[in-house]
């Protein structure tokens, strides 16, 4: 049984029976090690996605009618039930990481499943989304040379909008296929209880990445969404 | 035991070195064993064949280029000029110079200098070499397809919209390397924070391993930023969606902004380690303490700081606004006061040290000079009003070169030739090494110089025809070329002679201070047999000046 506390670093017997690679000296060496680079790679994650957002900063500043009109025509619930799928999916995963700090094998395979399914239900809604804007009269994919039914102000600017709309929620969508392959993957090794033995610190790399895609959107929601609904 | 002590040649080591029965090398002689290694030692080899590989297809695009240069009116099209001098940048900067010191020595020696036994994580390393050679492929299947003209900057409309070559595959080639100098940006800050050895503290570690910290700072930090830049262009471009399309109220100068977010401070990708290099070399060949130790690892982080603060000097005639002008020419002035402290104080360690001017200090000397030129010649463009004078002519070319040719190329070829006897266990030839350390240096000048007052006169870049005036400085540079095109086929020649021929080194040829002199030469698989404890500074040369 390991616990969160027994983590601490006065206590390196803590984890003297669990494995690892050759070139750490101990458990304790190598789980750091992962933790520090799973967050270095999330900050190159946030000036990934932080050279988008900077993108649509500007260009909301400069052209705010035709991002207010084409906030509008975006499908607000389907946005607000998707935050809600996500933040669900977000609290399965806090919970699986604690299972799996537990050592319990049976909840850690529910709530990676759980997670998973929610996942899954999210890319569903998103799909749903998209399609709605290749609708013959409602069509709103900026692609040039295609039909673009947008009738309010600035219709050029629109496709700007639309076009950081289609760049910004595809690369998070992509990110969320990538997460959906990862707990395929870790779920797969959690029925045989790979994590549940003490070594869990591949389900908190996890964990940790999915909050993070749960982070992009809750400030994707409000700036593509909600910046004109009063 | 102290320092002096573990310097202290043995008996043994007196005698006629030989190399070690079994090393990193001679472990296995499969395919796999080189192709799966997770060896960071191997690793490095494998980085070091492919970014030579490459450095000589964008050395041959410069010779062609030179050639033509050589009259004013020229042999070739100007779409194949432009064409040429695109694949030379693109090649040179993202295939050579950013992996060159960082993937090669940095991926070999922070370990052992370090007294770990790998990198953090030896699979990802490998998947960064992977990474690395699809991207190389297809910059290799645009080049053999028909190439591509933009310039190795990519300026949005031009890119996204009216350029009728490759700049697709160009893009997803430089998207995926940029990949690998993420991981290996992150592999080093992890080895750096976690696997030193014990009593290995941060003001022990050798100022090569500062440095490349610094480097990976910037790789981590600015490289997603160019990632997404390139991605929005090739969305631009393959599905027709404007995002920096003027007709549609897009700005061509944000993706400039974003763009040179990342590539300004990769020129400190490319210098920081170089700097790393120098330091480790004029305190082996002084035998002295680097001189202000503390301030010259400090500026090795001020310098990554700063390089973020500083990209808008690229837009200074571009339609950016003159105050935003005015606080980047404030900022690009305050970086060079690290680089001049490093400066300072490399010279005040060769003061009253013991000098010997074997092939890697010549290298080391030669950086110093050159790279001071180049940085004199940035504060030149930091200023506004010199700036719009200069801004686009041959000034910047040469004056980019002498940080990245002068700079970064000379003391890359100081470190391969101050660890090739680590790295293989053989000397080179230390007469022709010496003899091609003068040739690059002599070449290099020749090369560049003249092409300050080419632009100085007025000789815009990337133009493939100029005026009969300026033939006598082209032709003077395209002279210059051939002699360091020859001086750098020189040392790849000797340098494979000497895997065979060379002299077996011993552990330490150079009696130098750090762990990895402590180890074979070359290290076992593992690096050390014993995990090292380190209880001495860095650089405690016996006798020798502590500041």
């Amino acid at each position: 049984m390991h616990t969160p506390e027994a983590l601490s670093t006065d206590d390196p017997h803590g984890h003297t029976g669990l494995e690892f690679a050759h070139h750490f000296d101990d458990w304790q060496q190598e789980y750091q090690s992962k933790s520090l680079g799973m967050w270095l790679f999330l900050v190159t994650e946030v000036m990934f996605f932080g050279g988008m957002f900077l993108v649509y900063m500007v260009y909301r500043y400069q052209f705010t009618p035709a991002f207010d009109a084409s906030s509008r025509l975006l499908n607000l619930w389907a946005g607000a039930i998707n935050t809600v799928v996500l933040l669900a999916s977000s609290f399965t995963v806090a919970l699986a990481v604690h299972a799996a700090h537990l050592g319990n094998r049976k909840m850690l395979v529910r709530l990676l499943a759980a997670t998973l399914l929610l996942g899954v239900v999210f890319l569903g809604i998103k799909a749903y989304e998209y399609s709605e804007k290749f609708q013959p009269g409602h069509q709103l994919v900026p692609v040039a040379g295609w039909a673009f039914d947008y009738h309010g102000p600035e219709p050029q600017q629109a496709k700007l909008f639309f076009g950081l709309y289609f760049a910004m929620t595809g690369v998070h969508a992509l990110h969320m296929i990538i997460g959906i392959g990862i707990f395929v993957y870790l779920l797969w090794f959690a029925r045989q209880g790979r994590y549940t033995g003490g070594n869990f610190v591949s389900v908190e790399l996890a964990g940790l990445y999915w909050h993070f895609v749960d982070i992009i959107w809750i400030f994707l929601f409000p700036l593509l969404y909600l910046v004109d609904r009063s | 035991m102290s320092a002096e002590d573990k310097n202290q040649p043995t008996a043994a080591q007196l005698a006629a070195p030989s190399l070690p029965k079994k090393h990193y090398l001679n472990s296995r002689y499969s395919p796999g064993s080189w192709l799966l290694t997770k060896d960071h030692k191997r690793i490095g080899l494998l980085y070091l064949m492919s970014i030579t590989f490459f450095f000589f297809i964008g050395g041959a695009a410069a010779v062609l280029f030179r050639l033509e240069l050589m009259t004013p009116q020229g042999e070739l099209q100007p779409d194949t000029y432009n064409k040429l001098f695109t694949l030379h940048g693109i090649t040179m900067v993202f295939f050579f110079l950013i992996p060159a010191i960082p993937a090669v020595l940095g991926n070999f020696l922070i370990p052992i200098m370090i007294g770990a036994r790998d990198l953090a994580f030896p699979r990802l390393n490998l998947l960064s070499w992977y990474l690395y050679m699809v991207g190389g492929a297809f910059t290799i299947y645009v080049m053999l397809a028909g190439g591509v003209d933009t310039g190795w900057t990519f300026y949005t409309p031009y890119s996204s919209t009216y350029s009728n070559t490759y700049v697709m595959a160009t893009a997803v080639g430089i998207f995926i390397t940029g990949f690998s100098s993420i991981l290996t940006g992150l592999n080093i800050l992890v080895t750096v924070h976690k696997m030193r050895a014990p009593g290995m503290t941060w003001f022990r570690l050798p100022l090569f391993v500062w440095s490349n910290y610094a480097t990976s700072l910037i790789m981590v930090l600015g490289t997603p930023v160019v990632a997404i830049a390139i991605l929005l262009v090739a969305i631009e471009r393959g599905f027709g969606i404007g995002i920096f399309d003027p007709r549609l109220g897009g700005d061509p100068i944000l993706f400039q902004h974003l763009f040179w977010f990342y590539s300004h401070p990769a020129v400190y990708i490319m210098v920081l380690p170089a700097m790393g290099v120098v330091s480790e070399l004029v305190a082996t060949f002084s035998r002295n303490r680097v001189f202000g130790y503390r301030f010259v690892a400090f500026a090795s982080v001020a310098i990554a700081v700063l390089s973020f603060l500083v990209w808008g000097h690229h837009m200074f005639v571009s339609g950016q606004s003159i105050y935003e002008g005015m606080v980047f020419s404030f900022l690009s002035f305050l970086i060079a006061i690290p680089s001049a402290i490093k400066v300072f104080n490399w010279t005040a360690t060769l003061y009253k040290g013991t000098v010997t001017f074997d092939t890697p200090l010549l290298y080391a000397a030669g950086f110093i000079g050159l790279f001071t030129v180049g940085g004199m010649t940035g504060l030149f463009l930091s200023a506004l009003a010199v700036d719009v004078h200069v801004h686009d002519t041959y000034f910047i070319v040469a004056h980019f070169h002498y940080i990245m040719v002068g700079g970064t190329v000379m003391a890359y070829l100081g470190g391969i030739h101050y660890w090739w006897p680590k790295m293989t266990g053989r000397m080179y030839p230390e007469l022709w090494a010496r003899i091609s350390a003068v040739l690059v240096f002599v070449g290099f000048n020749l090369t560049f110089f003249p092409q300050f007052i080419l632009g100085y006169l007025g000789m815009p870049r990337r133009y493939h025809v100029y005026p009969d005036g300026f033939q006598v400085l082209n032709v003077m540079s395209s002279a210059g070329a051939s002699i360091l095109g020859f001086a750098y086929l020189f040392p790849m020649c000797y340098l494979l002679w000497s895997l065979k021929y060379g002299k077996p080194a011993g552990d330490n040829p150079w009696n130098a201070i750090g762990l990895e002199w402590q180890t074979t030469s070359p290290p076992p698989t593992e690096n050390f047999t014993k995990t090292p404890i380190v209880d001495y500074e860095a650089y405690a040369y016996p006798g020798s000046i502590i500041h």
